[in-house]
């Protein structure tokens, strides 16, 4: 400790080293408790089945082994036909998805067109009302007759309103006179929006395509209700398949297994494999993590301005 | 020609058919967007009708039958529409209320560390559940509290105690569903008042310090007042989903364990299993009427009362 001169800043001091005492303690207590589960997913997967069923889960790998991961990647064309389902689909939707609805949002920033606040208020109001689950999938499956098709996957998450909202108030905060000075140059609308517009609001593309995205990777629930091929599922849906299914998974494995070692079915992988499955699924969105953390919370700043 | 007519008029008003031709390429720009509200979000609000009618495939939303309100009253009669509602609500209360204070605390303990660098890798750390679905939190709940096992039944096995099913006691799940609630949006809700706190004049601390206040009476004379606008508008927003539950969370928690449905079943659960399970159109499309009725009621009420606190953070 430093020596303090006065009494007074001693005693500020005093509570000053207490609060930050227990600052540290809170946050440590929280951050660890937010990372535990990730270790211990990771833990398991490397960990030995017959481990796990003796002594349970625990924070560090028991007795390392490669087994649930070897087990994965037995017929690697599985998981890799996920991945590139969600690839391609992240992909996809965050391009369409951005290019939509920067035009949406630039069009209804426009000071000229005097219907934009009939415009927004038409997007708006989808976020006070919807129709629900039912008309939703009657919709999807019978009207449009999108059962077991990439659309069904891709169209319910092209477009949201909220990252409308984030997009249009980004856009208006640029200068009008930007727009006016590239009118009297003579450009177009279309391409005022991409020679101008788009090379000025990279932190917002930056943000809502990484919010689409995350949206696409980790969505799980359209191919739940639409997708009953299993060559088709994404990568979510496919981990919780197998999840479920463990039990139809040890089958499989058995089937494997008879061509050639005999395998003892209570030593094959299945609580280890879950979580080797697990790291699969969520090592990319791990790994992109600190490079696009500032892009979300950006996006809460963003968002928070009134559009 | 035409146009020189309108604006004898006056000189502002121009016909609509006028502006259709002005605004042609900006009505052409936003098509794309209008076409696929109209589909995805129009067309379904148009078929909540369904809600009304004896659902068969081959009449689809229009051509079935009408059948009045037959549809509510089998999902009152069935005794669980209390359940799911009060569910619903006791949940979203005690998530909003209970998730906002551990937000607030870390927003203001975070703001507190003078290490940059500590700062940096907690807050990361309290981010990184955000980004992962909730299949995955699915996995890693069984992982802490599966009965054979889980971490807790070690650790309780370790220190001599008896194991608790956790999947098959129902009364324990408000607890551990508050827990994940809490542990997943913790870092990206605590992004929001961090820069209300940042957005704080320092000044004011400054003035405080100079009056003799103390580090504790800083925090709860200065920075809770400070907050408290973000804290009032971001409360009465969440106000408006009251009736909505989190489908990813609690199917994936829960899932189709038929044991803690007592606790655990939600407005959107039900209406799930009425759907794909059952297969009752009917009284899932009641059941979803009825919630989405109920939102809009509340989303209006809680913009009122926005409006009342700050005319400034009202959504419309």
């Amino acid at each position: 400790m430093n020596a303090v001169t006065s009494t007074s800043t001693k005693i500020r001091s005093g509570d000053k080293l207490a609060l930050n005492i227990a600052a540290y303690v809170f946050c440590s207590v929280i951050a660890l408790l937010c990372l535990i589960p990730f270790v211990m997913v990771i833990s398991g997967s490397f960990s030995s089945e017959t481990a796990i069923v003796n002594n349970g889960f625990s924070i560090f790998p028991q007795e390392f082994s490669l087994e649930a991961y070897k087990t994965v990647f037995k017929d690697p064309m599985v998981v890799f036909r996920a991945y590139l389902t969600t690839i391609g689909l992240t992909i996809v939707g965050t391009f369409l998805g951005l290019f939509f609805q920067t035009m949406t949002a630039y069009v209804l920033t426009r000071k000229e067109f005097t219907w934009r606040n009939g415009f927004s208020f038409f997007f708006f109001f989808t976020t006070l009302f919807n129709g629900g689950l039912v008309p939703t999938y009657v919709l999807y499956t019978k009207t449009l007759n999108l059962n077991n098709t990439y659309a069904a996957l891709l169209l319910p998450l092209l477009f949201s309103v909220y990252n409308l909202l984030v997009m249009k108030s980004y856009i208006s905060s640029l200068p009008d006179s930007l727009v006016e000075a590239a009118k009297i140059d003579g450009c177009g609308e279309l391409r005022i929006l991409i020679q101008i517009v788009i090379p000025l609001i990279k932190p917002a593309l930056a943000t809502v395509g990484l919010f689409i995205a995350l949206a696409y990777w980790n969505d799980w629930y359209n191919a739940m209700l639409y997708i009953k091929d299993d060559t088709m599922y994404p990568l979510q849906y496919f981990l919780y398949q197998q999840v479920n299914n463990i039990e139809a998974y040890k089958k499989l494995i058995a089937s494997h297994a008879v061509s050639g070692e005999i395998l003892n079915t209570m030593t094959l992988p299945t609580q280890t494999l879950k979580l080797a499955l697990t790291v699969v699924v969520t090592g990319p969105i791990i790994l992109a993590f600190p490079f696009v953390q500032r892009f979300f919370i950006q996006g809460v700043t963003i968002g928070s301005v009134k559009g | 020609m035409d146009a020189l007519k309108e604006n004898k008029d006056g000189t502002k008003k121009k016909s609509f058919f006028e502006k259709l031709r002005r605004y042609k390429v900006f009505l052409l720009m936003l098509s794309p967007a209008v076409i696929y509200t109209l589909i995805f979000s129009y067309y379904p609000m148009a078929g909540v009708v369904l809600a009304f009618k004896k659902y068969t495939y081959a009449g689809g939303i229009w051509g079935s039958k009408w059948n009045g309100i037959e549809n509510f009253k089998f999902f009152f009669r069935s005794g669980q529409a209390g359940t799911v509602i009060r569910n619903t609500v006791l949940y979203n209360i005690l998530f909003i209320v209970v998730g906002t204070a551990f937000q607030i605390a870390v927003a203001v303990f975070l703001t507190e560390i003078k290490g940059r660098m500590f700062r940096k890798v907690s807050q990361s750390m309290m981010f990184l559940p955000y980004f992962i679905s909730w299949v995955i939190v699915g996995v890693m709940a069984f992982n802490i509290f599966s009965s054979d096992y889980g971490i807790v039944n070690r650790l309780i096995t370790a220190m001599g105690g008896e194991k608790i099913p956790f999947y098959s006691q129902p009364a324990k799940w408000p607890w551990i569903l508050l827990f994940f609630n809490i542990w997943k949006g913790i870092g990206y809700g605590s992004v929001m008042y961090l820069a209300a706190i940042m957005g704080i004049d320092t000044s004011v601390y400054d003035a405080a310090a100079i009056d003799g206040a103390n580090v504790f009476q800083r925090i709860f004379h200065v920075t809770i007042p400070s907050i408290m606008p973000t804290v009032i508008i971001l409360f009465l927003l969440s106000i408006g989903g009251i009736f909505k539950g989190n489908f990813d969370m609690f199917y994936n928690l829960v899932g189709n364990n038929g044991l803690l449905y007592g606790y655990t079943d939600v407005i959107d659960t039900l209406a799930f299993r009425a759907l794909i399970t059952s297969n009752d159109f009917g009284m899932s499309s009641a059941i979803g009427f009825m919630q989405s009725v109920m939102c809009f009621i509340t989303v209006l009420l809680a913009n009122k009362l926005v409006s009342v606190y700050d005319r400034d953070y009202t959504l419309f």
